[in-house]
């Protein structure tokens, strides 16, 4: 079974531990500056929203790459950078529509997500499910099943005026 | 290790910076943040100096642990002689800030002398510069921010930093970070300002790499994880409703200092609770809180972050309010609410967020305005003091003025901006400013937490529940009951209570965590993460060094045990409402245990014995 990350910026509070674990994880250093995820704050909105590598099928960044240095790595559908191939010449930071390959001034190299070679570090470091690792067939499920639900409270609050929480569901939305 | 090593030194009269290592003995000593800081400032500085004077030093300080992946790993303190009490100050903020100066390779900044004018600090890595402030002085912190931000094209800084309170010498201004984190007791902020410093603002991309033994250290941060996971209050409890969770609780304990410490029980507690923040408004159907949020590497995330109402009548107009920004927090919620006797929910948020604009201590502020209601309410402040505002208890309208004119040094905001003692002693009835060594109460009256009073009476930075929170037991529970109303046993927890916390405020953790977590959950983290050995005994006499090592400050300062006290209206005047009906605080009671207890002679002064023990001789 294939796994992606799924993010949920809703349950997101912004306290970085991804950020830590996966400079952690790949760089040996807690360092928010060499992590391949990032929360952004949206302050005015009161708002936290991680960002990563969706690991494109047909790779934005991998078919940029003069030197394919960029890979697929059949085993967990990532899109992998070969270090020793990479030549630094940032074409894939271009390519990249989502801005989630970007190159290191320190190594010469580009970084990005690589999903921990299966077992992403920033998954298992969220401590409010906000970053999961869930099979690549399900990362709609639970937004379907919040909509059904809303359409089951909608039509729940026309059969008995007193269900407030559906109104006051909507009012919050609005 | 953990720790990087290295003191950032400025001196900002000749305008110069310079690198010098971290005095590691002393590290092993202090451990790190309040600590080690307290050790440089009782070092460096006369405690008889003037704390807005050239000759005092301020100092911003991590812990090793700041930077970490251990929970709420992201603390650092300003510690500086207060203004306001004349004692050390020691205040601790969250945010982000704290880890972006150890990514940038600094355990510590230390700034001394004055500037001759406005500057700033500007922190890449090792690239330090001193830089003209002027187009930033005279704003307020947030507007500060966005030029700063602006100016430096650089989206990933982070900025600590005073407003427009501080600049006029309001004497409880705080360092704001991070827009709404702060360190924000005891006047550090009017120290920064007193130096011409407006704000320091840092990038780091150097990461803290240098943990001891770092698979013992991912063994330990994710054990103590897991309780705070696994506890009721830090898993639940604070992420749900922030420390506002305390409201209902502390009222119906009457514990709830109300109209400036007249009455244990506010009315309106519900109204303005943490419970009240999750309601839709009737006005525009949206509640109160946004989100909570967290702290650098804080598992917790007891933050709140609010929106007002666009309504209501203190944002109508100005729509440079109407988006989110940090809600209130308990403290905030009682001194801007129940001692005042306000219970507008949105006027109180208002207030905070312009007590986070321009960098003031929402405590201090609140209870002087309660003070100042008080003497309004007998006559002896009029219209005329006021500047025309009817300063009655209730009165929204004149909180939420009283706190623009302290924001921006205008007015009457002048008068409140000295502070509750030196307020009321100005209009002549000092007895009814409710502070101990000058520093305004928190959010527990000690009548019915009678082990709050012992620790607000021998608070190191005068009142304050964050030196010693016997309210964890006394109320609930933590690590077991007490019971609120006895004396017996009190000077002991108090002792436990005071030395514990500042070893956590030493480690560069929040002491939030201590609702769950132990020294012996500290200890193992730390262990794994800094050179020596640190067990739980070495982190208590640790914090045992600490709180006399602060106390030697306070009484070279010129203070002594008389100091030691509590307002009149607390040891004479008994609670009428509430559980605690017909109790006083009883200080006298407890004084002279603790001062036993702690080795401390009868006039509170520390033995050559306790010092020796302590290795402060």
């Amino acid at each position: 079974m294939l796994r992606a990350l799924k993010l949920e910026p809703e349950k997101c509070t912004g306290c970085m531990q991804c950020e830590m674990a996966c400079s952690y994880e790949n760089e040996g250093v807690f360092n928010p500056a060499l992590s391949r995820i990032k929360v952004f704050e949206f302050h005015e909105q009161g708002s936290f929203a991680p960002y990563t590598c969706t690991q494109c099928e047909e790779a934005w960044c991998m078919h940029a790459c003069p030197v394919e240095a960029i890979v697929f790595n059949p085993a967990t559908g990532s899109k992998d950078v070969l270090d020793d191939l990479c030549v630094g010449c940032k074409v894939c930071t271009i390519a990249c529509p989502f801005g989630t390959v970007n190159y290191r001034a320190d190594t010469g190299k580009v970084m990005k997500c690589d999903l921990c070679g299966g077992d992403p570090w920033c998954a298992k470091a969220c401590p409010t499910g906000a970053i999961t690792y869930v099979d690549i067939a399900d990362t709609g499920l639970a937004r379907m099943r919040a909509w059904a639900q809303r359409g089951e409270a909608t039509s729940a609050r026309f059969n008995a005026p007193v269900a407030k929480d559906a109104q006051n569901f909507d009012r919050a939305k609005a | 290790m953990a720790w990087t090593k290295k003191v950032l030194r400025v001196n900002l009269t000749r305008g110069t910076v310079s690198v010098e290592p971290l005095n590691m003995e002393w590290a092993q000593q202090y451990l790190g943040q309040r600590g080690l800081a307290s050790k440089y400032l009782v070092e460096e500085i006369d405690p008889k100096c003037d704390a807005l004077g050239p000759d005092n030093k301020l100092m911003l300080v991590t812990g090793p642990l700041t930077g970490t992946m251990a929970s709420t790993g992201g603390r650092y303190s300003v510690v500086c002689k207060s203004p306001l009490t004349g004692t050390i100050a020691c205040s601790n903020s969250g945010g982000y800030i704290g880890a972006e100066l150890k990514n940038a390779g600094w355990d510590m900044l230390i700034f001394e002398g004055k500037s001759p004018k406005p500057v700033y600090l500007y922190i890449r890595n090792e690239h330090v510069e001193l830089l003209d402030a002027a187009e930033v002085w005279g704003k307020s912190i947030w507007e500060a921010d966005k030029i700063l931000r602006k100016k430096h094209q650089d989206p990933n800084v982070r900025i600590s930093g005073v407003g427009r309170s501080a600049e006029t010498g309001c004497l409880y201004a705080g360092v704001i970070n991070d827009l709404h984190r702060a360190a924000g007791r005891s006047g550090v902020g009017t120290v920064m300002a007193s130096k011409n410093l407006k704000a320091v603002v840092c990038r780091g991309t150097k990461g803290v790499g240098n943990v001891k033994d770092p698979l013992r250290f991912m063994q330990a941060t994710e054990a103590g994880k897991k309780v705070l996971r696994d506890n009721a209050v830090t898993g639940q409890g604070l992420p749900a409703y922030g420390t506002q969770v305390l409201m209902n609780v502390i009222n119906e304990a009457g514990a709830m200092p109300t109209y400036n410490m007249r009455e244990t029980q506010f009315p309106g507690a519900h109204k303005i609770s943490g419970e009240a923040m999750h309601q839709p408004r009737e006005s525009d159907g949206k509640p109160n809180l946004t989100t909570n949020a967290a702290c650098f590497a804080c598992t917790i995330a007891c933050g709140r972050i609010s929106t007002v109402d666009r309504g209501h009548y203190t944002i109508k107009n100005k729509p440079e309010y109407w988006g989110s920004s940090g809600g209130l927090e308990y403290e905030a919620a009682w001194a801007l609410g129940s001692d005042t006797g306000v219970d507008d929910l949105d006027a109180l948020t208002y207030a905070n967020f312009i007590c986070n604009e321009d960098g003031f201590d929402p405590i201090s502020f609140g209870s002087t305005v309660a003070a100042a209601m008080e003497l309004y309410e007998q006559g002896v402040l009029t219209k005329e003091h006021t500047g025309g505002i009817e300063f009655k208890f209730g009165s929204a309208a004149a909180l939420t003025t009283a706190a623009e004119l302290v924001a921006r040094g205008e007015g009457f905001g002048r008068d409140l901006a000295l502070g509750s003692k030196r307020f009321c002693a100005k209009y002549g009835r000092p007895e009814l400013s409710m502070t101990v060594k000058g520093q305004e109460f928190p959010a527990y009256d000690p009548r019915a937490i009678q082990g709050m009073g012992l620790a607000y009476a021998t608070s190191n930075r005068g009142a304050c529940h964050l030196r010693g929170y016997t309210v964890a037991s006394e109320i609930m529970g933590i690590p077991e009951k007490t019971d609120p109303l006895a004396t017996a046993g009190k000077p002991e927890l108090v002792k436990a209570f005071q030395d514990a916390t500042a070893a956590f405020d030493s480690a560069g953790i929040c002491i939030f965590t201590s609702f769950a977590w132990t020294l012996d959950d500290v200890a193992p983290q730390v262990d794994a993460a800094c050179d020596g050995e640190w067990t739980t005994e070495k982190l208590l006499h640790v914090g045992e060094r600490i709180w006399n090592l602060e106390r030697q400050f306070n009484l070279a300062a010129g203070l002594t045990g008389k100091d030691d006290s509590l307002p009149k209206r607390l040891l004479k005047d008994a609670a009428n409402v509430g559980p605690a009906k017909g109790h006083v605080a009883e200080l006298g009671k407890m004084l002279p245990q603790y001062y036993q207890i702690r080795g401390w002679n009868d006039q509170g002064v520390p033995t050559a014995d306790t010092l020796k023990r302590l290795g402060l001789s």
